[in-house]
Parts: structure tokens; sequence; C-alpha cells
């Protein structure tokens, strides 16, 4: 029984692994799907701006206000824009986007593609001489890997936005002054890490939701645990890969 | 009355599988189909639920590896093929799925457009409306280009699907269940395009049915999928001449029940 566990997992590992060597065969293999890309670009990137944005606003803003009692003990509040700028940069604002992406687009990609197998649609994609998988899966992944990192620098400037609402409320100070505080905090190292990680958090988003939509079991119920499995892989592999970037970087801070 | 056969090519055969066998894990399916389409010709596949049939057709289109055995279509061995060429082959295939597979998030034009655009790059606009108008009209559904999947009724899905695949004028069609679900008069509305296809177009076909009504009106030449293998074909009234228990039981659950 146990072993024949260990086989199932180990057959799924090989099929991850196919489905993502197929992945960057077909990326680089014409003809390109630019049209599609750009498609599933503003899919990604737009239709998530309201939801990215309220909650990166409100991270900004709760998190400076819960971050200030701490500082006021030791009289450092004027500290707060550094220390904010710092967390949002260097973690929050890559991982806050990727966890809200990996519920709304990694969750409509699984249930998208399985739908979309169970009703043979990609089947029917397929004989009328279109290459699904350069069509769909290439298509979306390329976009979350796009799009989540620019996703990343605009949830961070509106966390920073509501950060700098919460301190100007309290300690009245100036928005140049502020901005002044946080651009001095903040390294070419952390926007570049930042932006990286971001570019891997979506390229997780994206090929998880896609493999357990591609690979979805026929039925209707396949494509809810296709849209499930989509979230929960994407946001384990994330955190992971949160931690690996963590441990490159502060090695090479030294 | 049945259908006259002389508009069929008997020198020229468009398929041409040869002892086929597939299996699912333990499930044997197909054991050892032998079976020729000709120019022209409209072949009924009769058989039961799970007897292999939509499988038969997914092999010939290559969406399905056979386990054994050759499947030429065209001329060409599917297996054999590499992705470019097999791409190539099922543009000369028009495959209508049992339940249309129509894309949800497209209009009927889009739906149509899809193919077109995507292997004949070189059309202008004003080309691809034409050929989208003409195909809509040739299964009577002009009214339904600005509508969505959802918006349409079972048989008007059918409709759209086959005419999908007819937009890149192949010169096969496969049809898989295409009255399955349908009322008797949409039955045979489906029943009677599936003729003026053949006719129009030229084309020749496979209709894989359960459904007798169907083989007996489109049919030109009917076989029967019995535990993997066919055995017996004809014509209709030769295929259910038979003291086969399970032929009877197949002709009279339809006509009777």
């Amino acid at each position: 029984m146990i072993s024949k566990k260990i086989d199932q997992k180990l057959i799924q590992l090989g099929n991850v692994h196919r489905f993502v060597m197929r992945f960057f065969k077909e990326l680089v293999t014409p003809p390109y799907e630019f049209k599609e890309i750009i498609n599933q670009c503003y899919e990604v990137g737009v239709k998530s701006l309201p939801l990215i944005s309220l909650t990166g606003f409100i991270t900004g803003l709760v998190f400076t206000n819960q971050s200030r009692p701490s500082l006021e003990e030791f009289g450092a509040t004027a500290m707060l824009p550094s220390l904010i700028a710092i967390a949002i940069v260097r973690a929050l604002a890559p991982l806050v986007t990727a966890l809200i992406a990996a519920g709304k687009v990694g969750s409509n990609i699984g249930a998208e593609l399985g739908s979309m197998k169970v009703t043979e649609q990609i089947d029917a994609m397929e004989v009328s001489g279109t290459n699904p998988f350069k069509f769909l899966v290439v298509s979306r992944v390329l976009a979350t890997t796009i799009m989540i990192p620019i996703l990343s620098c605009y949830t961070g400037f509106i966390a920073l936005m509501g950060s700098f609402l919460n301190v100007y409320q309290h300690e009245s100070v100036s928005f140049v002054s502020f901005f002044d505080q946080v651009f001095d905090t903040v390294t070419f190292l952390d926007i570049f890490q930042a932006v990286i990680k971001a570019g891997f958090f979506g390229f997780t988003i994206g090929i998880v939701g896609c493999f357990e939509g591609y690979n979805s079991s026929k039925g209707t119920e396949g494509v809810g645990k296709a849209a499930n499995a989509a979230v929960v892989a994407s946001m384990f592999l994330i955190f992971i890969e949160e931690q690996l970037v963590v441990m490159v970087v502060q090695s090479l801070r030294g | 009355m049945e259908k006259k056969l002389s508009h069929i090519n008997y020198q020229n055969s468009v398929i041409n599988i040869k002892s086929l066998y597939k299996s699912f894990g333990d499930l044997h399916v197909l054991k050892g189909v032998d079976l020729q389409l000709f120019e022209g010709e409209n072949l009924v596949v009769l058989g039961r639920s799970g007897t292999g049939k939509s499988v038969l057709i997914k092999v010939i289109s290559g969406l399905l590896y056979p386990d054994e055995g050759s499947v030429n279509v065209l001329g060409k061995d599917v297996d054999e093929l590499d992705e470019k060429q097999l791409m190539a082959l099922r543009l000369r295939i028009g495959f209508s799925f049992q339940n249309s597979a129509l894309y949800d998030s497209m209009t009927v034009r889009e739906n149509l457009e899809f193919p077109l655009v995507r292997n004949k790059r070189s059309l202008t606009r004003v080309e691809i409306d034409k050929e989208v108008e003409q195909v809509l009209a040739s299964v009577g559904l002009s009214q339904a280009i600005n509508q969505m999947p959802s918006e349409l009724s079972g048989g008007q899905r059918k409709r759209i699907g086959i005419a999908r695949t007819l937009i890149l004028r192949p010169d096969i069609m496969l049809y898989d269940e295409p009255t399955a679900g349908l009322d008797p008069i949409t039955c045979t509305e489906i029943n009677n395009l599936i003729n003026d296809v053949q006719e129009e177009y030229k084309t020749s076909s496979i209709i894989i049915t359960h459904d007798l009504t169907c083989a007996k009106e489109v049919g030109d030449r009917i076989v029967m999928l019995l535990d993997g293998k066919f055995e017996r074909q004809g014509r209709f009234n030769d295929i259910f001449d038979s003291e086969d228990d399970r032929v009877k039981a197949f002709y009279d659950y339809n006509f009777i029940a």
C-alpha cells in the first residue's frame, strides 16, 4: 500500500518534470502566440489590480500601525519608514502579491483548463491544427512570469502609500521626507532580489495551475480538484522558494 | 428506402486500419480491428457504450496512439508522423465531438474563425468573414453568428461544432455520437445535415453512434463493434438479419424499447 503511494508520487513527479521540460521546448519553438500572451497578461495583470491594490494598501497601513508601539518603546518611531520599506520591498510585496495571485489567478487557470479538458475543448483545439500546449499553457505561464513581478512592484508602491498615510497621521511626516528615507534604506539588491523572486513565484503559479488543469481527470469533480490543487501546491512552493531566496540573499550580503 | 451508393469510389480507400489493438491498463478495448473507409462513403460504426467506438476515431485523428496495428489515413501512417506532419494531416480531418466541444469563452463567430485564422494566415478579414458566413449558412444557423455557445440549444451546438470542422474543408469527417441527447426531430435534422455535408463537401465520413435511426438514415455501410472487434458489416438490413443474440438485443432495444 505504502509502496504503491510512493510509486504514484514518483510517477506524478516524472509527469511534472516532463510538463516543465515541454514548456521550455515549446517556449523557444515557433510559431509564437504573441496575441494570446498579451491577452493573458491583461487577464493576469489588469484584472488583478483592484484586489492587489486593496490588499497592498491595507498591508502597508496595518503593518505600520502594528509596528509603531514596539518602536515607541525605544523612542525610535523616526525609523518607521525605513523599517516598513525594508519589510515591504524585501518580503511583503512579492509574497502578498504571489499569495493573492495564487488564489485568484492560479485557481482560475486550474479551473479553466480543467473545464476545457473535461469538455474536450483541448482535444478540439488539437484536431483543428492548433498546438493547445503552446496556445494555452505557454501563454499563461509566460503571462504570470511577466506580470507577477510588475504587480509586486505596484503592490510595494501601494503598500508604501498606505504606510505613508498612517505615518502622516501620527508623525506628520511629509511625503518627500517619507520617501527620501525609504529610498535611502532600500538598496538595489533589495529591489533586484524582490523582482527575481516574484518572477519565480509567477512561474510557479502559472505552471502549477496549468499542470493541474491540463491533467485534470474527467468530470466536474476533477475541475474543482484541479483549481484547489493549483492553489494549495503553488502556495506551498511559494513559501519554499521564499525561504530559499532569503538564504541565497543572506549569503550574498555576507 | 436505402441510400444509393453510386457516389462511392471503391477503388480508393481513404482510411485503412489493420489489426488495431488498444488497451487502457487492464481494459482491452479494441482487439484486432480491421477497417476500410472508401472515398465518398458514410460508414456508420454501431456498438454499445464503452465498446471503444470513440477510441477508434481518436486513434484515427492521432489523439490516441494504437498499442498494435497500423492506421493509414489519406496514405499516411498516423503513428509514424512527427508532430508537424500530424498537424498537417489533421487539417484534412474534421472531428465533430459528442458534446460539440465549442470554446465557451468565444462567440460562434470566434469559434468558427479560430481554426481558419490559425491555419490559413494569408486570408484577409473579408475572406474570413465570407467563409464564416458561408459555412454558417450551410448548417442553417446564420442568425447565431454573434451568440455565445451557452445561449445555444443542444442541436444548435452540434451544428456549430460541425460547421467549425467544415470551415477547413476536410476530406474526412469523424462524427462522435452526432444525435446523442437530442429529440427525434432534431436528430432527423442532424442526420439530414450529415447527408448534406457528404453531398456538398464531398467528404468521406465515419459516424459513431448507437442510434439505429441515425445509422439507417446516414449509413452507406454499417459495421458493428462487438467485444472489441467488428463482427458484422453491410447494409442496414443485412446487419440485423442475424441470429446473434447481441445483435438482436441491440435492434430490439432501439426499436421496441
